[in-house]
C-alpha cells in the first residue's frame, strides 16, 4: 500500500469533495521532471541490505527480488542512496 | 528485537509529495509512519511537511492524516485521541510531526499543554533548524551563528547571535513518560525510539535533526551524512528521558571537528575561527553537564 | 423540570442533554460558569464526556476541531479576549466544516479592560462562517444548545454554530427555566453521522490545502452550507416543538410589527426591554414594534425587509461599532432593505458598549425620535454624541 497515482484528477464543482476532506494517498502528477541525475542500480553489486531503502526521503526504492529498485515517477534524484551505498551499487547519471 | 530495514512494514505512508530534494524532514516523517503502522492519525501543521504533502487533488498521506494550525499540532492531537477514545476507539496512534518553529516556538504553549494532561499522544519534531517553509528565517532551535534570511551574516552581526533552545530537557521537564533526541543520519536508533514511545501510555516527544539542504546550503545527497556528522561531533546528542532518568545512547569515542561540520554548510560558511571555537567551547561545557547528569 | 438556572447554567444543561462526546474548557469571565457546570456533570456521571482543560482558547477551538475530525460531537465555550484569541481557529473550523458548537459569553474587548456585556466580540467575527444565534433569555440559551447541533451537524449545513448569550445580563441572571427530560433530548436530537471525518476503514486526507484552481469551489460550498441553515432552522424548530411544545420563530422574532409605523430592530437579550417597551408605548396608542434577530448569520434579509415593509421609520439598537463606518447590525440591515427597494429612514443607536445600563427611558426615546429625526448614527448615553 502507498499512495498512487490515479486517472481521474477532480475538476467539476460536482467532482470537488463537499468538505476538506478526501481519498488519503491521491496522487495525480509525478516528481519525475524534478531530476536533473539519475540513480541506476547495478543488480550485480546489490546485496540487498536496504540501507539506500531505508534513508530514501522519497520511499521510491523498494524491495525486489531480495535487492533493490526505484520508482523513477517519483524519484527526485536527491543522490542519498548512492551516497549511502558503500558497495557502489548505485551510481548517479545524468538525465538526458 | 528492535525494528530494522528489513524488518520495517514496506508500505509507504508519505509518497508522492513535493518535498526539496534530499529533505531530511519528508525522511524522518516517512521513517516514523513505517514503524507506526496504517492504524496511525498524522497531524501536521502549517509548515514544509503540510505544504508539500496536502495540496489538493495530490494528497501525499496514504494513512488517515490531517493539517493543524500552526500552533495547534498537540491541541488537535489532544482532540484527536480524545474523540476517538469518546467513541470507543482506542487502538490507533496519534502522531504529530511538527518542525523547529511550529514546536518550539508557536506550538510550545500547546505542546505543554498536552505534556501537563499526559495526553496518549506522540509529538515529533523534525528540526531543520530555522523555519525552512517561509524561505529560512529564525527559530529558537537555529543555532549560534547560523546564517539565516532574518539573522543575516554582515560586518556587525555575523548571524544568530543565540544558542539553540534546550527543547528536549524543557519537555523531559514537565516529567513525561518518555522524550528523545534522535539524527535522521541514526535512523536505526530513532526507529527504536518510535517504536519504544508506540508502547507507552501517556504523551512522548521525539526531537530528531533532520537536515535541510536548501537551507542549511549542502548538496542534496548530504542530507543522511551531516546528520551524522553533528551527532559525531558533539553538537547533537541522542539521548533518552524515561522514568526521571536521562541516559546517553551514544558517545563518539572521540569528537570529529567541528569546524568541519560547519565549513560544509553555506550557512556557517561566514563564521570566524573565534565563533567556531565559541562553539566548541559550548559543546564542551554540554558535554561536562551531559557526563554528569546523563547515564 | 422546572430550575432555577443562570443562563451559563441552562446552557450547560443543553450541552449535557446533547451528550457533547469531548468538550474543551478554558475559564474567561463571564463564560467560566458553563465550563465549571460542565466539570460537575461529568464528575457527577451525568454527563459521559472527554473533558480536557487545554490551555489557552486557542488550543480550545484546535482540540474540538481535533474531535470533530474524527466524528465526536464537541463543545467549547469562550467570551471577548479568548473569542478574538482563538479566531485562527474559527476560520478553520468553518473552512473545514466541524460542525462543532461553541457559546460565547459576549462581551466588550479590549482595551479599555471590560468584562462587562456588548456584542463588539462576535459581531468583530461575524465574516468567519459560524452560524451565529442571539438568545434573549436562559430558557432560549438552553434550547438553543439543543437545536444548534440538529443545525450544524445536518449533512447539508456541516458548519459549526456560535450561540450568544449576553454577558452577566443573561450569563448570570437567574430564571426559571424547564430542563428536558434526556429521553425528550434524545428523542430530538439524533447522533452525529458524517463523512467528513478522519477513518480507519476508509483513509483520509483532510483540512487540506487547495490553491487558486480550486479554492474558490470550495468557499463556494461553504458558503452554500451556511444558507443551507435557514430551512435547517425550520426543520429544527418544528421538530422541537412537537417534542418540548416551546416554539421559536426562525432567524427573527417578530413582535407586534405587522401594523407597525415604527420598528426597533435589535439582538440579544436587550429585547425584553424593548418588548415591555413596545407595550408601554401600544398602551398609549403608538404603533410600535420590536424585530429580534435571533440569528446573523445566515442571515434574515428577507426576513427584515418583511418586518419594516410597511414601517414609517426603524432603528437599530446594537451593543456594537465598526470604527470608522457604524454599528455592523446597522450596515447588514440596511442592505437587506437596498436588496428589497425599500427606502424608509433607519437611524443607528450605538449603545450598551461595556456594560453601559441602557434604560427604558432610552428606548421610549429611540421610538421618540423616529418620528422626526433621519440621522444615521447615534451613541447613547454619552451626553449627546453623534455622527
Amino acid at each position: 500500500m502507498k499512495p498512487y497515482l490515479r486517472e481521474k484528477v477532480p475538476k467539476t464543482l460536482s467532482e470537488i469533495p463537499e468538505y476538506t476532506a478526501f481519498e488519503a494517498g491521491y496522487l495525480v502528477s509525478k516528481n519525475a521532471g524534478w531530476r536533473n541525475v539519475r540513480p541506476t542500480v547495478d543488480k550485480a553489486k546489490c546485496v540487498g541490505c536496504l540501507k539506500c531503502y531505508l534513508c530514501c526521503p522519497d520511499g521510491v526504492i523498494f524491495r525486489q527480488d531480495g535487492k533493490i529498485a526505484i520508482d523513477y515517477d517519483f524519484c527526485k534524484g536527491c543522490g542519498i542512496c548512492a551516497k549511502t551505498c558503500k558497495l557502489g551499487a548505485i551510481e548517479m547519471e545524468a538525465e538526458k | 528485537m528492535s525494528i530494522t530495514a528489513k524488518t520495517l512494514d514496506e508500505n509507504e505512508y508519505f509518497y508522492g509529495h513535493k518535498a526539496c530534494a534530499g529533505c531530511g524532514g519528508s525522511l524522518a516523517v516517512r521513517i516514523a509512519l513505517k514503524v507506526l503502522g496504517e492504524r496511525t492519525v498524522a497531524v501536521l501543521p502549517a509548515g514544509c511537511m503540510s505544504a508539500v504533502g496536502f495540496n489538493f487533488p495530490q494528497l501525499c498521506f496514504s494513512n488517515n492524516a490531517i493539517i493543524s494550525t500552526f500552533a495547534g499540532t498537540a491541541s488537535m492531537l489532544t482532540g484527536i485521541e480524545a474523540g476517538l477514545r469518546a467513541q470507543g476507539i482506542t487502538d490507533f496512534h496519534a502522531v504529530g510531526f511538527a518542525g523547529d518553529g511550529g514546536t518550539a516556538d508557536i506550538g510550545l504553549q500547546a505542546l505543554s499543554g498536552a505534556i501537563d494532561r499526559n495526553d496518549n499522544i506522540l509529538y515529533i519534531c523534525y528540526d531543520n533548524e530555522a523555519y525552512m517553509n517561509t524561505g529560512i528565517q529564525k527559530s529558537s532551535l537555529t543555532p549560534f551563528g547560523a546564517r539565516t534570511t532574518t539573522t543575516p551574516a554582515g560586518k556587525n552581526i555575523r548571524g544568530n547571535l543565540r544558542p539553540k533552545k534546550n527543547m528536549f530537557e524543557i519537555v523531559a521537564a514537565h516529567d513525561i513518560p518518555y522524550a528523545a533526541t534522535a539524527s535522521v543520519g541514526f535512523l536505526d536508533d530513532f526507529m527504536r525510539k518510535v517504536e519504544k514511545a508506540s508502547k507507552i501510555k501517556g504523551t512522548k516527544f521525539i526531537h530528531i535533526i533532520a537536515p535541510c539542504p536548501t537551507g542549511w546550503g549542502i548538496p542534496s545527497d548530504e542530507t543522511v551524512e551531516i546528520a551524522k556528522e553533528i551527532v559525531n561531533c558533539g553538537l547533537w546528542v541522542l539521548a533518552e528521558y524515561e522514568n526521571g532518568e536521562y541516559k546517553l545512547n551514544y558517545r563518539p569515542k572521540s569528537f570529529s571537528n567541528p569546524a568541519d561540520y560547519l565549513k560544509k554548510q553555506s550557512r556557517f560558511r561566514h563564521l570566524t575561527d573565534e565563533d567556531i571555537q565559541t562553539i566548541i567551547t559550548s559543546r564542551d561545557i554540554k558535554w561536562e553537564y551531559i557526563d554528569k547528569n546523563y547515564h | 423540570m422546572r430550575k432555577f438556572l443562570s443562563g451559563n447554567e441552562a446552557f450547560a444543561e443543553g450541552i449535557r442533554l446533547a451528550r457533547v462526546q469531548v468538550i474543551s474548557a478554558y475559564p474567561i469571565t463571564p463564560q467560566t460558569i458553563v465550563v465549571e457546570r460542565l466539570s460537575e456533570m461529568v464528575e457527577d456521571k451525568s454527563l459521559n464526556s472527554q473533558f480536557i482543560h487545554v490551555e489557552s482558547e486557542h488550543s480550545a477551538l484546535s482540540c474540538a476541531i481535533g474531535a470533530s475530525a474524527v466524528g465526536a460531537r464537541a463543545f467549547t465555550a469562550t467570551s471577548s479576549q479568548g473569542l478574538l484569541y482563538m479566531a485562527e481557529c474559527l476560520v478553520y473550523a468553518s473552512g473545514g466544516r466541524f460542525p462543532i458548537v461553541m457559546m460565547n459569553a459576549n462581551r466588550s474587548t479590549a482595551l479599555p479592560w471590560n468584562i462587562y456585556g456588548d456584542q463588539r466580540d462576535s459581531l468583530s467575527l461575524l465574516d468567519c462562517g459560524w452560524i451565529q444565534a442571539y438568545a434573549e433569555n436562559a430558557q432560549e440559551a438552553l434550547d438553543l444548545a439543543l437545536m444548534s447541533y440538529y443545525i450544524a451537524e445536518h449533512k447539508d449545513v456541516s458548519t459549526p454554530f456560535m450561540a450568544n448569550l449576553d454577558g452577566f445580563v443573561l450569563t448570570h441572571t437567574y430564571e426559571v427555566v424547564d430542563v428536558p427530560t434526556a429521553e425528550q433530548a434524545d428523542e430530538f436530537l439524533p447522533r452525529y453521522e458524517t463523512k467528513n471525518k478522519l477513518d480507519f476503514t476508509c483513509p483520509k486526507n483532510l483540512a487540506f490545502s487547495a490553491g487558486p484552481e480550486y479554492n474558490a469551489q470550495f468557499k463556494y460550498k461553504e458558503h452554500l452550507g451556511m444558507l443551507s441553515a435557514v430551512p435547517v432552522i425550520a426543520e429544527a424548530e418544528r421538530k422541537f416543538k412537537k417534542i418540548f411544545g416551546r416554539e421559536y420563530t426562525g432567524l427573527v422574532e417578530n413582535y407586534k410589527t405587522e401594523d407597525a409605523e415604527y420598528v426597533l430592530v435589535t439582538l440579544g437579550s436587550i429585547a425584553g426591554l424593548v418588548r415591555e417597551t413596545v407595550d408601554k408605548l401600544r398602551a398609549k396608542g403608538d404603533k410600535v414594534g420590536l424585530l429580534r434577530l435571533r440569528y446573523i448569520r445566515p442571515f434574515p434579509n428577507e426576513e427584515i425587509a418583511k418586518a419594516l415593509k410597511n414601517a414609517k421609520a426603524a432603528a437599530v439598537l446594537e451593543k456594537d461599532i465598526s470604527f470608522g463606518n457604524e454599528g455592523t447590525v446597522y450596515t447588514n440591515v440596511n442592505s437587506a432593505l437596498k436588496k428589497a427597494g425599500l427606502t424608509l429612514p433607519v437611524s443607528d443607536y450605538i449603545g450598551g458598549l461595556g456594560g453601559q445600563d441602557i434604560a427604558q427611558s432610552e428606548i421610549e426615546r429611540i421610538f421618540d425620535e423616529l418620528k422626526t429625526e433621519t440621522q444615521k448614527t447615534k451613541f447613547i448615553g454619552i451626553g449627546g454624541g453623534r455622527i
